[in-house]
Order: structure tokens, then C-alpha cells, then sequence
């Protein structure tokens, strides 16, 4: 009895799109996006990043990367660095939160030492890159409020644009206008804007492949920072869902173990 | 008996390494010149230096990485000293994961706690005091390491045979006492002497941002007294290991930017009972002026209850420090501090500077100065052996 309520609801809600205000338009994109993204379980991918100066000059990391979906919390996760071979083993791990900061630990392989670190440096460099742990880390969608902006042609498809604005004082964004494609709701491109709000980096997803039947994801990510020049694209390698990890395979123990 | 059932399980565990899939191989080659900036206090003892080393590690998992084995040798080649010039097995070890336990067995690295100034609490591993004497670098540990995992926290077992003694300078090293320490003929406490078996034990927590371990270990204390003797007519420090109870805590709250840090020990059957702490903070700037750069502000203070009876330099000593992490393509890096005596000024200055070149190569810059040494102060030997040293790591 209850379900059927809930559908005619959502039926309504659906009905009467039109009527939601810009603020309830852009959240309910969102929220939709999150639900399409929902019940994954677990992956594993590798990444490689390769960053580029504006001279040209090329730098690569290897990263391989777990998640865990974590129900009514945000996500684990724990990325575990190959190159470069200095710091080869070095691991992060971190528990993201839908409200208050993210846990955060990393382990240095040459002492041994596992560092729980803070997690207020939203907005610094991951690894050099042009991505910043606020980019990188779990995408809640209680982690920004929502405008919708209008309707767009992005390649073949056609898109919302949203603009979404970081709830933590701590960003490095004053906000960030997504393209999302209408039919999987899937990102396509995010503009940032700094704390000035100047335009800073242009992110762009291609070759999603889709998993499970449900679960898309982009093999290439590339970002552009137009204030230096500087460009980083991360390509998505070996993406495996279900493969049965579990809290043991985020915790401090498994940190020290990560290879 | 203890030994047998470790070359039991170290043998379960070597045979189903055969089974298992590739290993592989990496590691580091170095080389490393030390400029000292003073003529030494006597004049048996090296100038400058250089020396090469080199540390690799095999690793190879199975069965889904829940078993896993390591091999990590480590050798280092002195110009001068012959004394730090040794081969040492860091690890070589087999872990096994369960959903609630893990079992390692053979040689292995562990470090417990959380300041940086100085490390109290860790114990388990003996200093492998020529490679640096800021006491970071850890000789191999034989070990037989249960650990639980619970709710209510991760509880580690250790049983550890086989006893590392410390290793010295040699008579013509820098960093050493007015006379040299006689390694080979180290005394103990326990009369099993080396034999004896020591025993720790570990429970640690996290409390949503507080991280606490509380510690004790029981067995042969690392860190050695010395009786003074003669060798064919030279005075010789003669390093005796007593059999001590060591109880620890550590402690780090996560507020923020701040890190506040805790270590406490209270050790008994080395003289009488004291009690040791460190603790302080670390505060982070974040990208300071718009740049990226992280800045970290760290303040410790040191404190031992000895007071001026104390076996370390740190008995009432305050360590400030700042580090900054460029986050650039290169991961560069400096760390410079300095430890004030409270009571007698005397200060040791360090920097520790590191940056990538290229993908494969490290460069790192360490330099320490011993400055207004008190000729009462622990640190009285070393204080003319201020230094730069410049190491170029090449990693595969």
C-alpha cells in the first residue's frame, strides 16, 4: 500500500517537474544521479595519471584504488600508490562522511608507520595533480547545494546544467556548473570556479562503459587547469565490481598490507 | 620449542609460496657523501665520507592476498667505518589474513606511535643506530605476530626470539662517546643473556578522531647501559641490556588542522622505575598564500623523569619545528626543527630536505648542527661532529 503511494508520488513529482523551483530541480538531479549509482557494492580499478606542465614536460603515477559503498555513510576507500617507485606502497585510506570531516590515514611502507592524518586539505594537490582530494574523494550529494541552470546540447546527447556549491567553508570552489547527460545521469563535464570566482579547471569525462548492467564509469578523465597551463588525464583501467570486500579490507591492518 | 614452532609455520609458509604466483622485485640503490664541517674531538675519528647502499624487496602474494611473502635485505658499504659498513634482513616473513586475525611469522618492522620529535613508545625493533642517528632506522626483529581484530580494537601479540644488539660507530666513527662501544662484548641482564624470549603485547583503537594504543612489553630492553672497561689498554663502553618492563601509551587527537600527540612509557629494571612522555602538537597551514604549500608548525615537549640521571639527551628538552610539503610534481619536501635542553640551552638543529628527479631518481639533504653543547650535556660527544650529507637514491 505504502509503495504504490510512493509511485504515485514520485509520478506527481515527475508530472510537475516544471514547477520545482531552480534549487529543487538541480537536488533532485543530483539525487538522481546518486540513486542510478547506488548498490554497486564494491570496486577495484587501476589508474594511471599523467600530468603535464605547460612546457609539456610528462610525469606518471600508477594507483590502484578499492572502494566500498558504505550504507547511509559515505563511501571507504583506499588507493595504494606503484609509481612513482619511490613511493611504491605507500597507501591512503580514507572514510568519507555525508555530514562533519572524513577520516583519513596513510601508510609510509619505509618506516612502517601508519598516520592518521587531516582531512581539512580539501582542497591541495592529490599527488601533484591537477585534481584535488576534494575532487577525488566521494561525491555525496550532501556535499554541495544545487541550482539547475538549463538545458544543453553536450556531444551527442543532451544535458542538465547544474550548478552545485560546496557546503564545506574549506573548498576551494565557490562552485562548480555540470553538464549531466539526461538519459543516464551521468556526469560529461564539471567547470570549477575558485575562490574568486575565476574559472579554474575544466573537467571532462569520455568512454563510459557501463557495469553490472547499471554502473557507469568513465575510462578517461581529463582535466585542464586554465590558470597554469597544466593538465592531468586519468585513465581507468581493470574495473572489477562484486568482488566481495568487506570493512577488513579498509582498516588500518589492511592499510599496512596494501600492495 | 619456541624456535621450532616458527621454523614450522615459516616452512607451512615457504611451501605455499610454490604455489604461488610471481613475485616481485624493488627496492633502491644510494649513494650517500657526509661533509663534516668540524675537525673531530679525537683525532682517531673519520673526516668526510661516503658510502653506498642499497635495499631491495621481494614480495608475492596468493590465495587473493591472504597470504603473502616478504623478503627485504638491506646492505651498506662505508668508505670509512667498518662498523657501518653491515648486511641486515629487515623482513622475511609470511602473513596470513583471516576475516578476525592475522598471523606473521619470521623477521619483520614495527613502529608504534605517533610524535615526531622522538620515538618512546617504539620497541619492538632494535636502532639500527650507524645507519642515522635520529633513530629511525630499525634492524630486522625475528617475531611471532598474532593480531585480533575486534570491535573493541585491534589487539597485537608478539613473541620475539633472537635479541639484535644495537649497532655503534667503530672507534674512527663520528657520533660516538669519548671512548668506543665494545659491540662484541655486549652483557645481560637476564641470565639466559641473548636467548632470552621477549614478550609484547598491543591494543589499539580508533574513537571517531581520537587514535589511542596502550602498550607493555617485557624482555631485553633495546636500549643498552654501559660499564666502562679496558680493551688491550683502551677504554671501552661495554653495552649490558637489562631485562625491563615497559608499560606505553600513545595517544593523537585529530581536531582540525591541530594533531595533538601523546607518547608515555614507565619502564622498570633499568635503574629504578621512571616515566618518559613527549607530546605537543602539529598545526597545518593549507596552501598557504594561495600557493599550494602546505605548511606544518610542530611543537614538542620532551621529558624524562631522571632528569639529569638520564640514559638520553631528552630529559627536559623542547623540539619546535616546521614542515613544508611543496605538493609538486617533484613531491617535494623540508622538515627542519631544532631540540632546545630547557635547563642548559644546548640546541641540535636538523633539516631534512627531499624531491624527486625525473620518474626513478630521489635526492634527499640531511644536515644536523650541534650548537652552545653544554659540556655536561649528553649530546657533549657529539659536538663537534656537526654535518651535511647528500644522498642520490636511484629506485627500480
Amino acid at each position: 500500500m505504502k509503495r504504490v503511494n510512493l509511485l504515485l508520488l514520485s509520478m506527481v513529482f515527475s508530472a510537475t517537474a516544471f514547477a520545482l523551483s531552480p534549487d529543487e530541480r538541480g537536488l533532485e538531479i543530483a539525487q538522481e544521479a546518486d540513486k542510478r549509482d547506488t548498490g554497486f557494492g564494491d570496486s577495484t580499478a587501476d589508474l594511471i595519471m599523467l600530468l603535464k606542465n605547460r612546457h609539456g614536460e610528462e610525469s606518471t603515477r600508477y594507483i590502484r584504488l578499492r572502494t566500498l559503498e558504505v550504507k547511509d555513510d559515505g563511501d571507504k576507500s583506499m588507493s595504494i600508490f606503484d609509481r612513482p617507485r619511490d613511493v611504491k606502497g605507500t597507501a591512503f585510506l580514507s572514510f568519507t562522511h555525508k555530514s562533519g570531516s572524513d577520516d583519513q590515514w596513510l601508510y609510509l611502507p619505509a618506516l612502517k608507520r601508519v598516520k592518521r592524518i587531516s582531512s581539512r586539505n580539501k582542497s591541495g594537490s592529490f599527488m601533484g595533480s591537477e585534481f584535488a582530494y576534494e575532487d577525488i574523494s566521494s561525491q555525496e550529494v550532501e556535499k554541495y547545494t544545487y541550482k539547475y541552470i538549463k538545458d544543453d546540447v553536450c556531444g551527442d546527447s543532451k544535458c542538465f546544467v547544474i550548478e552545485r556549491y560546496p557546503v564545506d567553508e574549506l573548498s576551494g570552489y565557490t562552485r562548480q556548473v555540470a553538464w549531466i547527460d539526461k538519459k543516464e545521469y551521468r556526469p560529461y563535464k564539471i567547470v570549477y570556479y575558485d575562490r574568486k570566482n575565476a574559472l579554474l579547471k575544466t573537467l571532462t569525462y569520455k568512454d563510459y562503459q557501463q557495469y553490472l548492467g547499471q554502473f557507469w564509469r568513465a575510462d578517461k578523465m581529463f582535466m585542464e587547469n586554465h590558470q597554469t597551463g597544466k593538465t592531468t588525464l586519468l585513465s581507468w583501467k581493470n574495473y572489477k565490481f562484486g568482488n566481495g570486500l568487506t570493512k577488513r579490507d579498509f582498516d588500518r591492518n589492511s592499510l599496512k598490507r596494501a600492495r | 620449542m619456541v624456535y621450532r614452532t616458527l621454523l614450522l609455520l615459516f616452512l607451512v609458509g615457504m611451501s605455499s609460496l610454490l604455489h604461488a604466483a610471481e613475485g616481485e622485485w624493488s627496492g633502491y640503490l644510494a649513494l650517500e657523501w657526509r661533509d663534516f664541517l668540524n675537525s673531530p674531538l679525537d683525532s682517531e675519528q673519520q673526516g668526510d665520507t661516503s658510502s653506498f647502499s642499497a635495499q631491495t624487496e621481494y614480495y608475492r602474494d596468493w590465495n587473493n592476498g591472504k597470504q603473502s611473502f616478504r623478503f627485504t635485505p638491506f646492505v651498506r658499504i662505508d668508505g670509512r667505518d667498518s662498523q657501518r659498513s653491515h648486511f641486515d634482513i629487515r623482513e622475511l616473513n609470511w602473513t596470513t589474513v583471516h576475516e578476525d586475525w592475522e598471523l606473521t611469522v619470521g623477521v619483520g618492522k614495527v613502529f608504534w606511535g605517533v610524535t615526531e620529535s622522538q620515538h618512546l613508545v617504539d620497541i619492538i625493533n632494535q636502532t639500527d643506530l650507524v645507519e642515522s642517528i635520529d633513530g629511525e632506522e630499525k634492524l630486522g626483529q625475528a617475531m611471532f605476530k598474532l593480531s585480533l581484530i575486534k570491535d573493541w580494537g585491534d589487539v597485537d601479540v608478539f613473541i620475539l626470539p633472537g635479541f639484535r644488539e644495537r649497532t655503534y660507530p667503530s672507534r674512527v666513527g663520528r657520533f660516538r662517546f669519548p671512548a668506543s662501544v665494545a659491540v662484541n662484548q655486549a652483557e645481560y641482564g637476564s641470565s639466559r643473556g641473548k636467548d632470552n624470549i621477549d614478550a609484547a603485547i598491543r591494543w589499539s583503537q580508533s574513537f571517531g578522531d581520537w587514535d589511542v594504543g596502550v602498550s607493555h612489553f617485557s624482555g631485553t630492553s633495546r636500549e643498552p647501559r654501559f660499564r666502562v672497561s679496558l680493551d688491550k689498554g683502551r677504554k671501552v663502553l661495554i653495552p649490558i641490556y637489562d631485562t625491563i618492563d615497559q608499560t606505553a601509551l600513545d595517544l593523537q587527537a585529530t581536531k582540525d588542522d591541530w594533531l595533538w600527540k601523546l607518547e608515555l612509557i614507565s619502564r622498570s629494571g633499568f635503574g629504578d622505575r621512571y616515566t618518559a612522555a613527549t607530546g605537543g602538537f602539529e598545526y597545518t597551514l593549507y596552501g598557504i598564500a594561495e600557493s599550494g604549500i602546505d605548511l606544518g608548525l610542530i611543537a614538542e615537549y620532551l621529558y624524562d623523569s631522571r632528569d639529569k640521571l638520564a640514559t638520553t639527551a631528552f630529559e627536559d628538552d623542547v623540539f619546535l619545528g616546521a614542515r613544508l610539503a611543496f605538493n609538486d610534481v617533484a613531491s617535494s619536501e623540508l622538515l627542519a626543527g631544532v631540540i632546545v635542553d630547557v635547563d642548559d640551552s644546548s640546541r641540535v638543529v636538523s633539516v631534512e630536505a627531499s624531491r624527486r628527479l625525473g620518474d626513478d631518481w630521489k635526492i634527499n639533504l640531511e644536515a644536523r648542527f650541534f650548537s652552545n653543547i653544554d659540556k655536561q650535556n649528553f649530546l657533549s660527544s657529539f659536538r663537534q661532529d656537526d654535518f651535511v650529507q647528500l644522498e642520490l637514491a636511484w629506485y627500480f
